[in-house]
């Protein structure tokens, strides 16, 4: 299938929403100036939380580890700022229940002042383990929103030998412009990011997979990617959810990821464009991952763009410099579609928040749910190829195996088939709720069997306790009749001697 | 005619004494369904079922002389898997109400006497002698033993909290069910 058709023949998932990128997107990426207080969080991404190394007090500068990886799938932090240390306390996590989590906070003395880096010369002549272990110890993890740690996934790659790296520009969310920005304004970062990529997995050819509702990242990343004949530009059609990793694998290579299987499976491996540029920094700058580049757009927002802030800034901060119209009506950090909705601007961001929106009023305005009609809409746009009126309509009754029969777990709430319902029922919500219903039962039933083995394991030991406590107590006995009978014939002197010894 | 009614009737009343007699001889002795109840069951012989253990309280839900709800450590997740088991229906609104809970020490008035740790059926209680006595959360069945033998109520129950990894999606308030 040529380049020409795929670009004709319209993927039949998804939807199509109205972007809302622009004017954000066009606006000049602006630098925040640096926060006076950063709230440094301990899991911005999947796995274990980092452990802090940093006692209250502590000077600090920038790039400098304040908290290490604790297990094999985790990632360090490091200090976004130059300061001291003022807290090692709890947060409001970027995350719906607005539960705290555990965060280090540094008061910023202003100046910014970098700890001492160790910059890799040539990466290319670097074992690819070196460059998986450099970006380990930088924190670099997937900044599409995943954040799964970056080095595991080398490690993955490159054992089960995947021979395609797709770049992942796709941002197909509507009104982030994040990764727009990045590829407009350092594309040879990217490029040049995604080739140590393709090093360290051993990948012989990068897809940057870029949706052609960005012609201007288009045209930055061809130019710069001209001198690799290696790493392809590829425009996909513009089509919500083409960033999920599995439609853009699809979509670039024909190939299906299967229910059950990871993408590197199928011999490919799937790297955000803005992930390659935090490679880029960390191997051939050795700065770790500090700063990001974040989307502020939304209705209520006076002046919408990208702003380029160190991690740990307080979002009232970023709201407080890009100014509000009004006061907004709901902020979600990441797209519409997918987004957390958050509950208040007292969060800070984290490696994984490609953008906040603010929105106001009018945009976040929820139409009253209606009776599902069985229109059938919503199995038409999942791009799972999922039913999403079955496995909602078992949910709402409490059927959490009847929906899992229905391949739940395939999911990826991606929110198509709530967007196009037209009786707007919540349906993501259906599915959130029943997979974590599901994960917890799942979570009981483990605790239950550890707890089994736990009480069976103490009624053993007390029966063991009991039977050693017996056998010593017959074993003394006997001794004592023995030496009683020994000492029988003797003499009375021998006799109280073993009366003194066994009293 | 009469003899193939004689027939037909001699041998229903043969193959009826037989059945009589099997019934009687060969009867099982256990309700094979108990041991699978039991597997279901935490196995921490708590008690708060009202039955001595696990094994006598197995054995009142195979009579259905008590219902899939009685075991509170179990929760939710064993309510609903012996109902399927037993084939009843089983309203779970009342179960998910007091939710799941552990113990807890209160630390200023824990004397370290240990009399909490022999009776805990699961191990999770630690400490010594005159040590301030800790619970382990993820080995905690929410028995409640522990709380009757504490002599300065340093024990008591909590819910389990609330974390980040525990928290799920509420399910939709629905206006059209």
């Amino acid at each position: 299938m040529g380049f020409l058709d795929r670009f004709l023949k319209a993927p039949s998932w998804g939807v199509h929403p109205e972007d809302h990128k622009r004017p954000a997107a066009d606006a000049p990426l602006r630098l925040f100036p640096s926060p006076e207080r950063v709230f440094m969080p301990l899991s911005q991404h999947v796995g274990g939380a980092a452990r802090p190394i940093v006692l209250v007090g502590q000077k600090v500068l920038k790039g400098q580890l304040i908290a290490e990886a604790q297990g094999n799938i985790s990632a360090p932090i490091h200090a976004p700022v130059s300061g001291t240390i003022s807290a090692v306390g709890e947060v409001t996590a970027p995350h719906p229940s607005g539960l705290p989590f555990k965060a280090i906070t540094i008061e910023s003395d202003g100046q910014d002042r970098w700890i001492e880096t160790d910059p890799l010369a040539d990466p290319f002549a670097a074992t690819p383990e070196e460059v998986a272990r450099r970006s380990a110890l930088a924190g670099v993890v997937g900044l599409g929103g995943a954040t799964f740690p970056s080095a595991v996934k080398f490690a993955l790659g490159k054992r089960l030998k995947v021979g395609t790296l797709i770049v992942n520009g796709g941002e197909c969310e509507p009104y982030l412009s994040s990764d727009d920005r990045i590829m407009r304004d350092f594309p040879e970062q990217v490029v040049d990011g995604a080739r140590i990529v393709m090093h360290a997995i051993g990948a012989s050819e990068a897809l940057v997979g870029i949706e052609d509702n960005k012609p201007e990242a288009i045209a930055a990343m061809r130019k710069a990617a001209e001198p690799y004949p290696e790493v392809k530009i590829r425009p996909v059609p513009a089509r919500y959810p083409m960033g999920s990793d599995k439609q853009l694998i699809q979509t670039l290579t024909g190939k299906e990821v299967p229910s059950d299987a990871r993408a590197a499976e199928v011999g490919v491996l799937v790297h955000n464009v803005s992930t390659c540029a935090a490679v880029h920094k960390a191997i051939r700058l050795g700065h770790p991952l500090v700063e990001r580049i974040v989307t502020l757009n939304g209705g209520a927002i006076a002046t919408p763009g990208n702003v380029y802030a160190p991690l740990g800034t307080m979002i009232s901060d970023l709201l407080a410099f890009v100014g509000l119209k009004e006061a907004p009506s709901r902020l979600i950090l990441g797209g519409p579609m997918m987004g957390t909705p958050l509950l208040h601007d007292r969060i800070p961001i984290v490696k994984g928040a490609s953008g906040i929106l603010a929105f106001d009023a009018a945009e976040a305005f929820v139409p009253e749910a209606g009776p599902c009609i069985r229109c059938g809409n919503c199995t038409k746009a999942c791009p799972m190829g999922l039913l999403p009126l079955e496995m909602a309509a078992r949910i709402r009754v409490g059927d959490l195996e009847g929906a899992e029969a229905y391949a739940l777990q395939d999911c990826i709430s991606c929110g198509c088939c709530a967007y196009v319902c037209p009786s707007h029922i919540p349906l993501v919500q259906y599915f959130s709720h029943a997979k974590g219903e599901l994960t917890n039962a799942e979570r009981t039933k483990l605790r239950t069997d550890a707890t089994k083995r736990l009480a069976e394991a103490k009624t053993a030991r007390i029966e063991r306790e009991n039977r050693e406590k017996a056998e010593a107590a017959a074993r003394r006995k006997a001794e004592r009749e023995a030496a009683k009978a020994a000492a029988a014939p003797a003499a009375t002197p021998v006799a109280e001697q073993t009366q003194g010894a066994s009293a | 005619m009469l003899m193939s009614v004689g027939s037909l009737a001699a041998m229903g009343l043969a193959l009826g004494s037989v059945l009589g007699v099997a019934s009687r001889y060969l009867a099982v002795e256990e309700n094979p369904i108990e041991a699978e109840l039991q597997a279901m069951l935490p196995g921490s012989q708590c008690g708060q079922c009202g039955y001595v253990g696990c094994a006598q309280a197995a054995a009142a839900l195979a009579k259905g002389e008590a219902p899939v709800t009685l075991c509170p450590p179990g929760g939710k997740a064993t309510a609903e898997a012996l109902a399927a088991k037993l084939g009843v229906k089983v309203d779970l609104s009342k179960v998910s109400d007091s939710g799941p809970q552990i113990a807890e020490v209160t630390e200023e008035i824990c004397i370290g006497c240990c009399r909490c740790m022999k009776v805990c059926p699961t191990d999770a209680i630690i400490g010594a002698a005159k040590q301030i006595h800790n619970v382990i959360r993820e080995a905690c069945t929410g028995c409640s033993s522990c709380v009757d033998v504490c002599p300065t109520e340093a024990l008591g129950m909590a819910p389990i909290p609330v974390t980040l990894q525990h928290w799920t999606w509420p399910k939709p308030a629905s206006a059209h069910s």
